[in-house]
C-alpha cells in the first residue's frame, strides 16, 4: 500500500518545487504554524471515520430487511422492496441530508444533531443500494440449499442465518467492500451542514489560510490514504472467509 | 410388502401437480407401510422426483392428500413441521452446506431444529460418520471430498434427524462411477436395519437387492407397482416392458 503511495506523494512534492504557486508551509508539520494547522485538519478524521462506520453498520441492517421482502412470494412485501429501493434511491445523497437536518425535526418536532442527521441520510441513501447487492447475493445461493434447510427442518430465520447469509454474504462482500468505500466519500457532504469532518476543517482553515491548493491537496491524501487502508481490510477479511471454503 | 400396520406410513391419495400447465403428478396414489423399501423408476420428466418432493413438501400439490404417520400435510407449518422431521431426504447434488465443515453439516439440524446441546449432536454425528464409514472425514470441508464421500455425509446429515423415513432422489446420478458402489453399500445398509425408504434411482442391481415393491411412472402416472420379481421378470404394462428393455441392454 505505502509502495502505491509513494509516487503519488513524489508526484506532489515534485509539483511543489518546480512551479512557484505552492506554498507548503501552511501544512509543513516542522514549523509550529504548520503543525497546528495538520492537527486542526486530522481532528476531523475520528468524525469521518465514525460517521461512515455507523452509517454502513446501520445501512447494512436496514438493506437486509429490506432486501428479504424483496425475495418473498408474496407480491406486497415485494412491491414494499421495489417502491422503497426505487424511491430512496432517486433522491440525491445531498438532497436527503439537508431534508434530514433541516426539514425532518419540523416534521417530527425534535431536534437531530448534525452526527444524526449525517448518519440518518447517509444510512438511508446507502441501505437502498445494500438491499439491492443482499437480494443479488442471496438469489444466487442454489435452490438446493434451501431444500436441504427444509428437509433437516430448518426454519426460515435458521435457514438464513446458518446457511443462506454466510454464503451470500462471502459473495458479495467485494460489493459492500465498495459501498463503505463509497461512504467513506459521501461523508463529505455531511461538511455542508456542519459536521466536524475532514472536509469541513479543510474549508475552514482555508477560510483563514487562504492556500486552498495546499489545503485540499492534504484532504485529497487524506481520503487517499483512509480509502486505501480500507479496501486493504476488506481484501484482508475477503481472503480469510474464502480460505475456509477453498483449499 | 413387509407392512405390518394398519395404516400405511405415508399415505399418497389422488395426488396431482401441475407446473404452470405441465401436469407433472396425474392423481396418483401410493402407500408405504413401516419399514418398506420402494424404488421408483421410470424415464426422465416422469414425475419420479416431483412425486417424492411432494412427500416432505419441497413441491406444494394441488390436487389430493400426503399423509405421513397419520398427519396430513395440510399447508400449515404445524404439519409442515411434524412431516420433515420424520422425513429425510438426499438429493442427487447432495447439496452440502460448502461453508461448514462435515461435522458441522451435520449437527446444525439436531441443534436447530431438535434442540440437542452441541456436545450431544456432535456425538450423535460422529456415530452416524461411523455408520457411512467416514468418521475421519468429520473436519473436512464438503470440498475436499469426493463425490461419494460427500454423499454419505448428506446421508449421514439426513439420518442425524433420525428420521422414520428416508427418501432418495436419484442419490448416485451425480456421481462418478467407481463412486457409486460405496453410496449404494451405505443405503443397502441402512434397508437393512429396517428405515422406510422411497428410492427413485436406476440402478436395478440395487433395486433388485433392496426394494420390497417397485413402482415404475411414465407421464406423471404409476403405471405398475409389483414386486421385485414380478417386476423385472413379467411387468404387465408394454411401457414398464419397453424402459426395462431399454436400460437393462448392458
Amino acid at each position: 500500500m505505502l509502495k502505491k503511495l509513494v509516487p503519488v506523494l513524489l508526484l506532489f512534492l515534485l509539483a511543489g518545487c518546480a512551479g512557484g504557486n505552492w506554498g507548503w508551509y501552511v501544512v509543513d508539520p516542522t514549523t509550529p504554524s504548520g503543525y497546528n494547522n495538520v492537527r486542526f485538519l486530522l481532528t476531523g478524521l475520528g468524525h469521518t471515520v465514525l460517521l461512515s462506520l455507523t452509517a454502513i453498520l446501520i445501512s447494512v441492517v436496514v438493506g437486509l430487511l429490506v432486501a428479504l421482502p424483496g425475495l418473498s412470494e408474496n407480491r406486497y412485501l415485494r412491491g414494499f422492496n421495489r417502491v422503497y429501493v426505487e424511491f430512496v434511491r432517486a433522491v440525491p445523497i445531498l438532497v436527503l441530508i439537508l431534508w434530514v437536518y433541516y426539514g425532518l425535526p419540523q416534521l417530527m418536532g425534535i431536534a437531530i444533531g448534525v452526527f444524526w442527521a449525517g448518519v440518518i441520510a447517509l444510512a438511508l441513501s446507502d441501505s437502498a443500494f445494500e438491499a439491492e447487492i443482499f437480494r443479488a447475493g442471496i438469489q444466487s445461493i442454489d435452490r438446493g440449499q434451501y431444500e436441504a434447510s427444509h428437509s433437516i427442518s430448518l426454519n426460515y430465520a435458521d435457514t438464513m442465518r446458518f446457511v443462506i447469509l454466510p454464503q451470500a454474504i462471502r459473495r458479495i462482500l467485494p460489493a459492500l467492500g465498495n459501498q463503505l468505500v463509497y461512504m467513506l466519500k459521501m461523508s463529505s457532504l455531511v461538511s455542508v451542514i456542519g459536521m466536524q469532518e475532514l472536509t469541513r476543517k479543510a474549508n475552514e482553515l482555508v477560510v483563514t489560510e487562504y492556500r486552498p491548493l495546499e489545503i485540499y491537496t492534504v484532504l485529497v491524501l487524506e481520503y487517499l490514504v483512509l480509502i486505501l487502508i480500507v479496501s486493504a481490510m476488506v481484501r484482508w477479511l475477503e481472503r480469510r472467509m474464502q480460505s475456509d471454503v477453498r483449499n | 410388502m413387509t407392512s405390518n400396520t394398519q395404516q400405511p406410513l405415508i399415505e399418497i391419495a389422488e395426488v396431482s401437480k401441475f407446473f404452470g400447465d405441465f401436469q407433472a403428478l396425474k392423481t396418483v396414489n401410493l402407500g408405504v407401510g413401516q419399514g418398506e423399501r420402494v424404488v421408483v423408476c421410470g424415464p426422465s420428466g416422469s414425475g419420479k422426483s416431483t412425486l417424492i418432493r411432494c412427500i416432505n413438501q419441497l413441491e406444494k400439490h394441488e390436487q389430493g392428500s400426503i399423509t405421513v404417520d397419520g398427519v396430513t400435510h395440510d399447508g400449515t407449518s404445524k404439519s409442515l413441521n411434524f412431516i420433515r422431521q420424520k422425513v429425510g431426504m438426499v438429493f442427487q447434488q447432495f447439496n452440502l452446506f460448502p461453508h461448514l465443515s462435515v461435522l458441522d453439516n451435520l449437527t446444525l439440524g439436531p441443534i436447530r431444529s431438535r434442540g440437542m446441546s452441541r456436545g450431544d449432536a456432535q456425538a450423535l454425528a460422529m456415530q452416524y460418520l461411523e455408520r457411512v464409514r467416514i468418521p475421519e472425514q468429520s473436519d473436512k470441508f464438503p470440498r475436499q471430498l469426493s463425490g461419494g464421500q460427500q454423499q454419505r455425509v448428506a446421508i449421514a446429515r439426513s439420518l442425524c434427524m433420525e428420521p422414520q423415513i428416508m427418501l432418495f432422489d436419484e442419490p448416485t446420478s451425480a456421481l462418478d462411477p467407481e463412486m457409486i458402489n460405496e453410496v449404494l453399500d451405505v443405503m443397502t445398509e441402512l434397508a437393512s436395519s429396517g428405515m422406510t425408504m422411497i428410492v427413485v434411482t436406476h440402478e436395478m442391481g440395487f433395486a433388485r437387492r433392496v426394494a420390497d415393491t417397485m413402482v415404475f411412472m411414465d407421464h406423471g402416472e404409476i403405471v405398475e407397482t409389483a414386486a421385485p420379481e414380478k417386476f423385472f421378470n413379467q411387468p404387465d404394462s408394454t411401457r414398464c416392458q419397453d424402459f426395462l428393455q431399454k436400460i437393462l441392454q448392458h
